[in-house]
């Protein structure tokens, strides 16, 4: 039996003297228990899926699930390992959240029950939802590098999830000689902030340059190309000459394949090298409780309707951020922020029984070489007329020409850019 | 536009009209969420370089929007010319880092629907930090130069010039920067006076009135 939805209602109520008596006849809304959506995952697609849900209807019940009381935001997380910033200006806590009536629960989720629709947590909670958003970011592929497990880790940090292992890589480049080595092993695509490794190399370079200036970089990649190259090449060309090298796949016969953590030793297919600080990125895939859900494929990603974000394994369950497979879009934090309030509002329309608008996606993307040279991407997408991608209609590059004073305002608006995706997340 | 607005919404039933006005509807809303992760929560900023864009004139709005978008003058122009809604902008081409790369990418049936909602924000301005000394000359300043189109204090937005009351040091310095080294086009009669502040006072005078302007936070 068809009942009268809440769209029917609304279409009566307005302009009708009948509304009064519809709402009185019409007991599957009036009685019926909040919607309940709960979202996994408090990064940068998280915090402003349950947050844009709760604006935009507060009838919604929302949960947020996270493992952590504090977050470190891995943007702006290079400037730490660099050394101009410190860590605590990355920590965001999700007391500002409360305040949109979130019910933020601190713990792991576990498992998900597709059929039951609940979501289960370390903490042997349980929560019920109509709708699940699931925003996971990233974990590593097992074995991807042969002898990087989760003790070398600490020895050979990846530092591509901010907090201790941002630390840990840099107080090992602050007890480094002068004249060190340091090698930073990028993966293959797609990856996590597909810029962020050549930021961090600029970083690492900016700190060497004035502390030890005899020390190298040697960027072991698993690409032959990457993330605003042509930029971040004249960059460190203009700031710090030959002290990064960069070597593309095709020298290496794909990149790294082992680490020997008790070494130090990375090897390739061709060669070895023994590094003084070792900053090892593995490859990535979709966060654990996206595979746990089932809400995976066979690349490790979640496909999902690129306009609303909905898993097409799984109806009623959403993947936005890294985790997910937008087709056209980078994995990045704006990314995310801009996936989740799509997400947000298709969650919204669907629980209402309504249409949800014409998507709008963006991304801003600023990548800070030296404290007085910034460069950025940013692009403004639409969904393609057959749903098969996130098609970009505009944006582009900092341009190769861009004077002194444009990439000096670059660093500012990467902080100020900080400043409002942060307040965005977290009040 | 806004004015326009109003004025349909005079003429025709009440229900539309609440359906325009009580409510964002979920085109804008989806519209505007992409600009405030960068430009703050209904466009007031929490980052000092990048302008509170909230309680602007929907006019001077456009007028920076369809600036960034068409960056060459004469198209520029040209679609002013060739909409009735663009009747009050002006066309001042403005140099930016990023905004050309992302307005291109909105309709003017959007930028228009983004002028709309951010108009319609109350304006937070930011505790800043501000010389008092800077400040007090800068109000004088502003008052012999710039009240006459920058009204009650730099607050107003009625005349479509740009709100400057409250707005971010940074930005404002990064701003007279550019309209004082050719970055950025305004109209004669501000070139005149802003000739007039440099050969009197020089680029202090320019620091002063962002000191001013920061000091104003309620």
């Amino acid at each position: 039996m068809k009942k009268l939805n809440r769209r029917d209602f609304i279409k009566l109520g307005s302009g009708s003297v009948l509304a009064g008596t519809a709402a009185m006849s019409i007991p599957h809304v009036a009685i019926g228990a909040a919607k309940k959506v709960v979202v996994i995952g408090g990064g940068a697609g998280g915090t402003i899926a349950a947050k844009y849900i709760r604006q935009a209807d507060s009838s919604i019940d929302v949960t947020l699930i996270e493992t952590h009381k504090e977050y470190y935001t891995c943007f702006m997380s290079n400037e730490v390992i660099g050394g101009d910033r410190k860590i605590e200006t990355i920590k965001h806590s999700y007391e500002g959240l409360k305040k949109h009536g979130i019910n933020v629960v601190h713990s792991s989720a576990t498992a998900v029950d597709a059929d039951k629709k609940v979501v289960k947590t370390a903490a042997g909670d349980s929560f019920s939802f109509d709708r699940l958003i699931v925003s996971p970011g990233v974990t590593f592929k097992d074995g991807a590098i042969e002898g990087y497990d989760t003790a070398a880790e600490e020895i050979m940090p990846h530092a591509w999830k901010a907090g201790h292992q941002t630390t840990l890589l840099r107080k090992q480049l602050e007890s480094m000689d002068d004249g060190g080595l340091v090698v930073i092993a990028p993966p293959a695509n797609p990856f996590r902030c597909p810029p962020g490794p050549y930021e961090r190399a600029s970083q690492i370079a900016h700190y060497l340059k004035h502390n030890k200036p005899k020390s190298k970089i040697l960027i072991l990649d698993a690409k032959d190309k990457f993330s605003k190259q042509g930029l971040f090449t004249q960059g460190w060309k203009a700031r710090y000459d030959g002290m990064i090298e960069w070597v593309p796949a095709a020298e290496t016969g794909g990149g790294i394949t082992s680490v020997d953590a008790s070494s130090m030793t990375i090897s390739t297919d061709f060669d070895s090298y023994e590094a003084d600080v070792a900053n090892i990125i593995p490859p990535q895939k979709a966060g654990k409780i996206a595979e746990l859900a089932g809400l995976t494929d066979d690349s490790g990603w979640c496909p999902v309707d690129l306009g609303t974000f909905e898993s097409t394994i799984h109806a009623g369950m959403y993947v936005i951020g890294d985790a997910s497979n937008a087709t056209g879009m980078p994995k990045s934090a704006y990314a995310a922020n801009s996936q989740a309030k799509v997400c947000a509002a298709s969650v919204v329309a669907s629980l209402n029984d309504q249409n949800m608008a014409d998507p709008s996606y963006v991304n801003t993307c600023y990548s800070l070489i030296a404290p007085d040279y910034g460069i950025s991407v940013a692009a403004v997408y639409r969904l393609a007329e057959d749903r098969s991608k996130i098609a970009k209609v505009a944006g582009g590059l900092t341009p190769g020409d861009a004077s002194a004073d444009a990439l000096q305002r670059e660093v500012q608006y990467a902080y100020s850019w900080y400043d409002n995706i942060v307040a965005d997340m977290f009040t | 536009m806004l004015k326009k607005l109003i004025a349909v919404c005079a003429l025709t039933a009440v229900s539309v009209c609440q359906s325009l006005h009580a409510e964002t509807d979920s085109n804008t809303t989806m519209l505007t969420n992409t600009c405030v992760a960068c430009h703050g929560n209904e466009g007031n900023s929490n980052g000092p370089a990048i302008p509170n864009i909230a309680g602007l004139s929907p006019i001077y709005f456009i007028g920076a929007m369809l600036a960034y978008k068409y960056e060459d003058e004469d198209q520029l122009l040209e679609i002013i010319d060739g909409d009735v809604d663009f009747e009050d902008v002006e066309a001042f081409p403005r140099y930016s880092t990023i905004m050309g790369r992302i307005a291109k990418g909105y309709t003017e049936e959007e930028i228009k629907l983004m002028a709309e909602y951010f108009s319609a924000k109350e304006v937070v301005r930011p505790a800043q930090a501000f010389d008092v000394t800077m400040a007090a000359d800068g109000k004088k300043l502003h008052e012999k130069y710039c009240e006459k189109c920058h009204e009650n204090e730099g607050r107003s937005a009625d005349d479509d010039t740009g709100v400057l009351a409250g707005q971010w040091q940074p930005y404002f310095l990064y701003s007279m920067h550019d309209f004082s080294h050719g970055a950025r086009a305004m109209p004669k009669k501000m070139k005149n006076t802003l000739d007039q502040i440099s050969s009197t006072v020089g680029h202090t005078g320019i620091e002063q009135l962002a000191h001013y302007y920061a000091s104003i936070q309620d």
